[in-house]
């Protein structure tokens, strides 16, 4: 556990690891139960547009990858209500375009190479301090958004009509959860990359979801299990020298089994 | 022209509502309003546009012609919805599985319009349990929602919807499902309401049974406003000699 205390860049890993962890956490719970889980896969695949574009026109591919993920959200959002699309449609029509476009911008950037990698498979050991603090404060800010409007969110994701009815903006606060995703997805990518961050954003809140009684339990639980997968994950990940991303992702999907067994048992007895 | 209709103040006006889906006339020129202290059913036969009428009252549908006006307000301009409690129609629109407790449930509503700095937290349970006795349902506060019976969740939903210690509680079709022996002790719960807290209630009902014994008002559907007023004059309208003579399933209706 030393080097956890000595080394900058573990430090920095687990610091930003814990923030996006949580903030992943708490909006997946509100997507499972909106029964939009896929938007977090589907935005990954066009974030990696955005960071192609970023490497292509050599300006911070973070920055680009969020406005592209934002813009393409909220593309997928209308593209839902006004179009008559099914969801899943609209999601699989963004995200497939989203890597075409990336694969061929980053074809153009010559830029398949390790920078590229780094954001498909996730690098947050190699995490820089900038990032972190950026990654930190975006983070804070989804956590503060969710709780402020945390009755709201779970009033509408229960009972739309009559959440409508109490006088809640339902469409505004669609648009909120919708860019708060985008900005999750980026975030996301840094620690586990691009091609897991739906995992991440998934995994700890059905995990979480499997053992609450409560919305106040489902909302702690998955934020635990995602914390808890993302340190021991940095920990195995460190010392014996595995992929920090895919380490983190199959412990989330341990613990998630180890719940989804416990509560079949229990009802079974 | 309206100067007499503006003093006595209806709680709810409803003028010249049409609504289209399609080429297919759902309401057609309904008229009507509801003042304070109404118990009003609202009966018709399947499709008759009840459901319709009511989510247009409420804002949740727009009308292809005229307008609902809620204290004075049109709908689309109206804010203070802590004044409105609504019971949607059961079971097709929940989650079994939704992680709520009943205490969340109830707390929906009470917080929906909370700012972030909430009121005390004291204050917060004493009103959800106050809601819940008056449903009877305070045993059941750390119960999951979707571990209840059909109608303990209506309860619950209607405690939900009087949280806020509404003017007026609009309840759609609330005794679907429900057994006979509960669904008099479920009126006899709304009369109370009605009576004792002064809440206008307007239920949507297949039930004509229960209009005899608990309404005042009566407004009967069929596309157009066939009949609307006391449930006195009700009974001696020729609405109601209709639906007998038709044999209408909506005398006695059971899913």
């Amino acid at each position: 556990m030393d080097a956890f205390f000595v080394y900058g860049f573990l430090q920095r890993a687990l610091f930003a690891g814990i923030f996006v962890a949580v903030s992943c956490a708490l909006l997946g719970v509100f997507l499972i139960l909106r029964r939009d889980s896929m938007i977090g896969h589907g935005l990954a695949h066009i974030t990696f547009a955005g960071v192609a574009l970023g490497l292509f026109l050599k300006i911070v591919p973070l920055g680009v990858a969020l406005v592209i993920a934002v813009a393409a959200a909220l593309g997928i959002m209308k593209l839902k209500e006004k179009a008559g699309l099914y969801g899943d449609t609209a999601i699989a029509i963004f995200s497939s375009m989203g890597l075409a476009v990336g694969i061929v911008l980053a074809t153009l950037a010559q830029s398949f190479n390790v920078d590229l990698f780094g954001y498909l498979f996730g690098d947050i050991l190699a995490i820089e301090t900038s990032e972190v603090w950026l990654s930190i404060a975006l983070a804070a800010v989804v956590v503060f958004i969710v709780i402020l409007h945390y009755h709201r969110f779970m009033y509408m994701t229960f009972d739309r009509e009559a959440a409508k009815v109490s006088g809640i903006k339902v469409g505004r606060l669609d648009v909120l959860i919708t860019v708060l995703t985008a900005v999750t997805v980026v975030l996301g990518m840094k620690v586990v990359g691009i091609l897991l961050v739906s995992a991440l954003v998934v995994i700890p809140a059905a995990a979480g979801l499997q053992l609450a009684s409560n919305f106040k339990q489902a909302i702690i639980l998955s934020s635990l299990i995602a914390v808890i997968s993302v340190l021991f994950g940095l920990f195995l990940a460190y010392y014996f020298d595995f992929p920090a991303s895919g380490t983190i992702v199959i412990l989330s999907f341990l613990i998630f089994s180890f719940f989804f067994i416990l509560k079949r048992f229990r009802r079974i007895h | 022209m309206d100067s007499s209709a503006a003093d006595s103040k209806p709680l709810i006006d409803v003028k010249n509502i049409s609504f289209n889906y399609g080429p297919v006339e759902v309401l057609k020129d309904v008229t009507f309003t509801i003042s304070s202290g109404d118990f009003l059913a609202i009966i018709g036969p399947n499709g008759s546009g009840k459901t319709t009428l009511i989510k247009i009252i409420l804002g949740l549908m727009k009308p292809s012609h005229g307008e609902a006006r809620i204290l004075g307000k049109p709908v689309e301009e109206f804010e203070d919805w802590s004044k409105v409690g609504y019971v949607p129609q059961k079971a097709t629109h929940i989650d079994p599985l939704f992680p709520a407790s009943i205490k969340e449930v109830v707390a929906m509503e009470l917080l929906a319009s909370r700012r972030f700095l909430r009121m005390k937290k004291r204050e917060e349970e004493v009103s959800i349990e106050k809601a819940l006795k008056q449903v009877n349902m305070e045993r059941f506060k750390n119960w999951r929602i979707g571990s209840l019976s059909g109608g303990q969740q209506q309860r619950v939903f209607i405690a939900r919807a009087i949280v806020n210690q509404p003017h007026i509680l609009f309840l759609d079709e609330p005794t679907t499902g429900v057994d006979t022996e509960t669904q008099e002790h479920f009126y006899d719960m709304l009369d109370s309401l009605n009576k004792e807290e002064g809440i206008t209630i307007v239920m949507i009902t297949h039930d004509i049974g229960i209009v005899n014994k608990h309404v005042n008002q009566v407004a009967c559907l069929n596309q157009k406003l066939v009949y609307h007023g006391s449930h006195e004059e009700f009974c001696q309208s020729q609405a109601f000699k209709d639906m007998l003579a038709g044999g209408h399933h909506l005398v006695s209706h059971r899913h």
